[in-house]
């Protein structure tokens, strides 16, 4: 083994003793580190994961959704529309969409009912989600009845639940057949909720709602980027919501490591001066020490990130799930697929381990420069 | 070996206490020889054996190791030679708390970065030789007065210095432990080791193995 890599063994070898010899106050300091860490990690890895997740179900969203409005409010969009649209170049396929909002006052929730534009189900049957299953307590083959826009009850037999795994996004969907939606919510044939339109070249996107805005002055075109800009604000907006509430718990941790790191007792500086009196040089008492820091910090920071790792994508973020998730009747449970943010756990690492490793070496430095022979006196 | 010119040395220079514990000495010491610097508590028998052994430099004069000028080495070059040259025995031992007594006795060698087989043997011979052996896992605090001053004798050795220094080494010892600490001293002598004490304590100045005395006061070299 190289002198240079022996002698760093030696140096972590007594910083560990010298660790484990004062047991008590450093497992505290751990312990409070690890639980930083971990909170910090688990809301970063838990807003990061719900903004993949939702960049991963807006991928198959169209480019564009068009809707119109009439004096500022929402209106249906006539099918002709879909023939004049088919005047704009660059839109590469279009299609009427079917959907609207119900409110089920027997549990105070409410559902999207939608035409699926594949795979619909016949009239008079339903797919359902999951969340509307678990509350209204259905399963394949009851009926359920609703209220439509005629004052008369409208059934639905219910053939299929819909898979767990989109419980996020389906949750609250009632998939159903044409004829039943425009009976159940009185949508005249020839209108349609919303157009979809696809859009071959990404970078042609905002040109063609530019050309449609012209086009159909009452229309207006959503973008799929601004959708998902809107689900990054609510994120990043309960995120900063959760990391205030930490503000309080960080700054007493950051006075606590501070204290600690930046303060040495007498027994500490009278080690040191043994050190040095013993043939240590400067140098190595602070390379012990940075190895002291670092070993904490790193050990704390694996520690945290890892807890903070099986927190959210293995027990569903419990301890923050109604700040981060939100609330719903219609709650979905869902498990969120494991992603980590490189950018996120570089800043991370930044900001724990390097201001603790540093905060342990400066005053070592200033006690490892004087002259050792105060342990003669 | 050693050579001391016009050596004098200030605490708080420039401040209103200022105080200068050793006040010009010149001193010539001699390789192979056990001497005693001794004199009263404040003579300054301390501060000088440290400006020896590298510890801390002197304000005025100069030191010399065998022809070469130590009062102006920078601290690196000061570190290497104290590790290399000097053998250091505390008046309190100053044994690190919560380590092992082999622990103890490597630690001076880790800078150097030996591989660990042969640092650890090296450690465990000094160990046998000075009756040890069997305490290498204790811990320093679980070990007698002597135990543990013979745990620092062992430290002080590791590196395999020339020249051991010990300051008031027989204070916390009672007397039969002070002359088996001189014997020991005497056999360091033997194996050609230079030793430099500091006493006020007549078991080790009047010792038969000791060469030499040399009598401080007030910062001067008052005999010897």
């Amino acid at each position: 083994m190289p002198i240079w890599l022996q002698r760093q063994k030696y140096l972590i070898d007594f910083t560990l003793s010298s660790l484990l010899r004062r047991r008590a106050k450093n497992a505290g300091l751990l312990l409070v580190y690890t639980l930083i860490v971990f909170v910090l990690a688990s809301v970063m890895l838990f807003t990061h994961a719900l903004r993949h997740e939702a960049v991963h179900v807006l991928a198959e969203a169209p480019e564009i959704v068009l809707q119109r409005m009439v004096a500022g409010r929402h209106d249906l969009v006539p099918a002709g529309y879909l023939d004049r649209i088919g005047e704009v170049r660059g839109v590469q396929k279009k299609a009427g969409r079917l959907w609207g909002y119900f409110y089920d006052p027997a549990v105070k929730a409410n559902y999207t009912l939608m035409v699926p534009p594949t795979d619909a189900p016949a009239s008079g049957e339903a797919v359902i989600g999951a969340g509307i299953a678990r509350a209204r307590g259905l399963s394949v083959g009851d009926f359920v009845t609703w209220r439509g826009n005629d004052g008369q009850p409208h059934t639905l037999r219910i053939v299929r639940l819909l898979d767990s795994d989109s419980e996020l996004v389906s949750s609250d969907l009632v998939l159903v057949s044409e004829d039943f939606f425009r009976g159940f919510f009185g949508v005249p044939p020839g209108q349609f909720t919303d157009l979809a339109l696809s859009v071959r070249n990404p970078r042609e996107v905002r040109k063609v709602a530019e050309k449609l805005t012209l086009l159909l002055p009452d229309a207006r075109p959503i973008l799929r980027e601004e959708i998902l800009r809107t689900y990054d604000a609510i994120f990043a907006w309960r995120q900063g919501v959760v990391y205030v509430l930490l503000v309080g718990a960080v700054l007493a941790f950051v006075v606590f490591a501070w204290d600690k790191a930046s303060g040495l007792s007498a027994e500490e500086r009278r080690e040191i001066g043994i050190l040095k009196a013993v043939g240590w040089e400067t140098g190595d008492v602070i390379r012990m020490k940075f190895w002291e820091g670092a070993l904490v910090s790193l050990t704390a920071f694996l520690l945290g990130y890892v807890a903070a790792y099986v927190h959210v994508f293995f027990a569903s973020a419990a301890l923050f799930e109604p700040v981060l998730k939100g609330w719903a009747v219609l709650y979905p449970h869902f498990q969120l697929t494991p992603t980590i943010d490189g950018l996120q756990l570089g800043t991370l690492f930044f900001f724990t381990v390097f201001p603790y490793t540093v905060a342990t070496i400066v005053p070592i430095w200033r006690a490892a420069i004087t002259d050792p022979d105060t342990v003669m006196r | 070996m050693i050579e001391l010119r016009d050596v004098r040395k200030a605490f708080n220079q420039g401040r209103p206490n200022e105080f200068w514990a050793i006040r010009g000495i010149s001193l010539s010491l001699e390789a192979n020889r056990i001497t005693v610097l001794k004199g009263p508590s404040g003579s300054g028998k301390t501060t000088l054996l440290s400006m020896i052994g590298c510890l801390a430099r002197p304000t005025e004069g100069r030191i010399l190791l065998e022809d070469r000028l130590l009062s102006g080495l920078p601290e690196r070059f000061l570190t290497e030679i104290r590790r290399q040259t000097f053998g250091f025995i505390f008046q309190q031992f100053n044994l690190i708390k919560g380590l092992s007594v082999l622990e103890n006795v490597m630690l001076p060698a880790y800078p150097l970065g030996a591989p660990r087989h042969a640092l650890e043997a090296g450690a465990r011979d000094l160990l046998a030789q000075f009756g040890l052996a069997d305490k290498a896992a204790y811990r320093v605090e679980w070990l007698s007065g002597g135990e543990a001053q013979r745990t620092a004798i062992c430290r002080a050795l590791i590196n395999g210095p020339r020249v051991l220094i010990a300051d008031e080494p027989t204070a916390n010892l009672d007397t039969a432990r002070s002359r088996d600490f001189m014997r020991i001293v005497g056999e360091l002598k033997a194996a050609g080791k230079t030793v430099l004490l500091t006493s006020h304590d007549p078991e080790v100045y009047e010792a038969p193995q000791v060469d030499r005395v040399i009598e401080m006061r007030d910062g001067r070299v008052a005999r010897g």
